[in-house]
């Protein structure tokens, strides 16, 4: 019997606990609260309002969607821009979130990646008051609505740089290229690092194979494995998810590969000498200023290079590259600035200049 | 030893056999103190429960577009949840509900696109076609544990992951793939169950729905016939456990295959079946979720997690018919209304998880405190009779 009222106390006991914590946070906050939501709406009048829908891979995911919102932050530190987010669990949630983020008032909603093509297309057709914009549209036969704006990337500019170095630091002279899916879009990345190794050593090898996926870590894994094995000792990958088991293997066999889109030497600190960046932190900055100039470029599909600071190198280059290599790369990049390099992007491009 | 402790009955006893009694007010009970975690988590962080709620219940109730999103969101995982809770009442725990769903989803996407028929035929074919072959995906587990004994939740389980390669390998195959893209083409309208998909779309129908907000506002969504599916789905899982001999048998080697073998029944065979009849649903789930929202399948990098999010809505719901169409309402809407929080307020996302994650952790405590109460009667009963 004791025991049982004991249990039962205790039981009451931590209810109540619950209910004054719950009770006392509610109680506590709503002066500040209200205080707050009058500042914040005082503003809204002027503030532009800026969101983004993030991918399947949310907003911490080290990739696009961080750098997508840590191009929102900066937004809101230096234009004042009111900013926020809504993360996607499946791919079924983009046209649901688009809309929560259409119903909370955004001057400029922004999708981020790809996969959000149709959703934003269908979104910005049936909203032609809303702006949109999103990164790396894959838009296809349509027609670029009024309303929406898209981010690419030249992808090869970036990869020209990596291939240099590549070029510059293979010592067997025999690289690797992975890429995702034989498309378009990689073939910025193909033919742009190829362009790059044979700009710093023409007598290099480049062997090429691609995974036919962005997802599978372990086909990625295979393909670089091979390409060591046949002496190639850097390897770029241009794969998203398969491209991890490209680093996975440099990490085993002990060689070097070069990450893509963002900084990933922290997935192999040893083995990743640089990263060919998408900046789109940068990108998305851009548009939010262009946005807030009154320029807001509905229709079109900006892209964004080296002379903009859309694409680079990694930061953490250095920890690897001997820093002359690292000049000679800074002095290329001014070279493509200025057009005194033309980098292909695709197999014609390529062809005709090496 | 029974009728003594019934004899000195407490408000103790009272309220703990009120709340075995049934899951019910387990439940409830449960999202109420899953609510208060949620509070004081936010408090924490430093946003106010009250407004946090109040900003989730809004963005859920109070636009027609917005129930209508929670009732296209719960569709998938009722009916997965409804495959989970039918091998559950069998003595099956069907983990694999996520495999099935995506061949479920394969195989609409195939049928929906291939073939063409007008949509009276071509809407049910589909269907049957995605229950079929997710089915028979389902029998196999079923199959191996019938005949060799492997258990369930292990080849459910490897069958789920061949079942995501095989549709990133499907995806890509020339001719089925959209071209530049990681998509395959959408199917045929006629395999479309979206409410009035090709009236809102035209000219007219935008000019209508314009003038009338209710409709208008409704529709702008997804709004598909796949509720109505579901919730008979629901009715037949439930007449089939409780009225017919098969759902019977199923249920008898449920409890306890020995018996019911010496009870005549075939083991092997209502096992497969059982198995066959989850996966069924779950297929039906893939099917109604690429004929009423995606259109197509895509590549994917990992589970989406309509089987999972299932086997915590049939928990919700005690397994019950009932139980799991207002569970998979409940779990629809915390998901819709919690992504409402980070814009509103600016709360991150975190926190939102942690929310739905205590609240659903708190749901499937009933089991528990359950165990746990029941343990405390029967020392007490055996300290009574000692």
């Amino acid at each position: 019997m004791f025991k049982k009222m004991l249990a039962l106390m205790l039981v009451l006991l931590l209810m109540a606990t619950a209910l004054v914590g719950c009770g006392g946070g509610a109680a506590q906050d709503p002066a500040p609260e209200e205080d707050q939501e009058q500042v914040e709406d005082q503003p809204t009048e002027e503030q532009i309002k800026m969101a983004m829908v993030t991918d399947v891979g949310g907003v911490n995911d080290q990739s696009f969607n961080e750098s997508a919102w840590n191009g929102h932050k900066q937004a809101e530190a230096e234009l004042g821009f009111s900013v926020s987010y809504v993360e996607s669990e499946q791919d079924a949630d983009y046209e649901r979130n688009l809309e929560t983020l259409l119903d909370a008032g955004n001057d400029l909603i922004w999708g981020i990646g790809f996969m959000m093509t149709d959703a934003i297309l269908e979104a910005a057709e049936f909203n032609p008051d809303q702006k949109y914009a999103i990164i790396d549209p894959d838009f296809g036969e349509n027609v670029v609505p009024e309303n929406l704006v898209g981010v690419l990337f030249k992808a090869e500019e970036g990869s020209f740089l990596v291939g240099y170095i590549a070029g510059k630091m293979t010592e067997t002279n025999k690289v690797g290229f992975v890429g995702g899916m034989d498309f378009p879009v990689i073939h910025g990345f193909h033919y742009g690092f190829m362009a790059g190794v044979k700009h710093a050593n023409p007598d290099a090898e480049v062997l090429v194979q691609y995974a036919d996926s962005f997802v599978d870590a372990a086909r990625g894994k295979a393909i670089a494995n091979q390409m060591y094995q046949q002496g190639a000792d850097i390897v770029f990958h241009a794969a998203g998810g398969a491209g991890d088991g490209v680093i996975e293997a440099a990490r085993e066999q002990d060689k070097y590969a070069i990450g893509v889109d963002e900084d990933q030497n922290h997935l192999a600190p040893d083995h990743v000498i640089t990263s060919a960046m998408k900046r789109v932190d940068n990108a998305i900055f851009m548009v939010a200023e262009m946005l807030k100039d009154g320029d807001y470029a509905g229709g079109e599909t900006k892209v964004f290079g080296l002379a903009d600071g859309g694409v680079g190198i990694a930061p953490t280059s250095d920890k690897h590259v001997p820093a002359e290599i690292l000049e000679e790369v800074k002095q290329v990049e001014q070279e493509i600035i200025a057009g005194k390099i033309v980098v292909p992007n695709n197999k014609d491009d390529y062809e005709a200049n090496y | 030893m029974k009728n003594k402790t019934f004899a000195d009955k407490t408000f103790a006893d009272k309220t703990i056999a009120y709340l075995t009694k049934g899951t019910l007010g387990f439940s409830i009970i449960s999202i109420f103190l899953g609510f208060i975690i949620g509070a004081i988590i936010l408090a924490i962080a430093g946003f106010n429960p009250i407004q946090a709620y109040g900003v989730m219940i809004s963005g859920v109730i109070s636009r027609p577009s917005y129930i209508a999103w929670t009732i296209i969101g719960s569709t998938p995982i009722i009916i997965t949840a409804l495959s989970i809770a039918f091998a559950f009442k069998t003595g099956l725990f069907n983990i694999g509900a996520e495999g099935q769903f995506i061949i479920g989803g394969i195989t609409a996407a195939i049928v929906g696109y291939f073939v063409e028929l007008p949509s009276f035929l071509h809407i049910p074919l589909v269907l049957l076609a995605a229950m079929t072959a997710a089915g028979l995906w389902g029998g196999i587990a079923g199959f191996l544990k019938a005949k060799f004994g492997v258990h369930e939740v292990i080849s459910t389980i490897m069958l789920n992951w061949i079942a995501l390669y095989l549709n990133n390998y499907i995806v890509l195959i020339e001719g089925f793939r959209r071209a530049t893209s990681q998509r395959t083409h959408e199917i045929q309208r006629t395999a479309n169950i979206v409410i009035l998909e090709q009236w809102k779309r035209s000219p007219e129908g935008r000019e209508w729905l314009r003038g009338h907000d209710f409709f208008g506002d409704a529709l702008r969504t997804p709004l598909n016939w796949g509720f109505v599916i579901a919730i008979i789905l629901a009715i037949i899982v439930w007449y089939t456990l409780n009225k017919t001999t098969l759902g019977y048998e199923l249920k008898a080697v449920g409890y306890n295959r020995h018996a019911a073998e010496y009870g005549g029944i075939n083991v092997s065979r209502s096992m497969f079946t059982s198995m066959v009849i989850s996966g069924a649903l779950a297929g039906a789930a893939g099917g109604l979720h690429v004929m009423g929202i995606s259109k197509s399948i895509a590549s994917l990098a990992a589970m989406e997690g309509f089987g999972f999010n299932g086997i915590a809505v049939a928990l919700i719901g005690g397994n019950s018919s009932l139980g799991i169409i207002f569970s998979g309402l409940l779990f629809s809407a915390l998901q819709y209304g919690g992504s409402k929080i980070q814009p509103a307020l600016g709360a991150p996302s975190e926190v939102i998880h942690i929310m739905i994650g205590a609240i659903v952790f708190f749901i499937a405590m009933p089991k528990l405190i359950k165990y746990i109460l029941h343990n405390i009667k029967k020392k007490r009963g055996a300290k009574n009779a000692g």
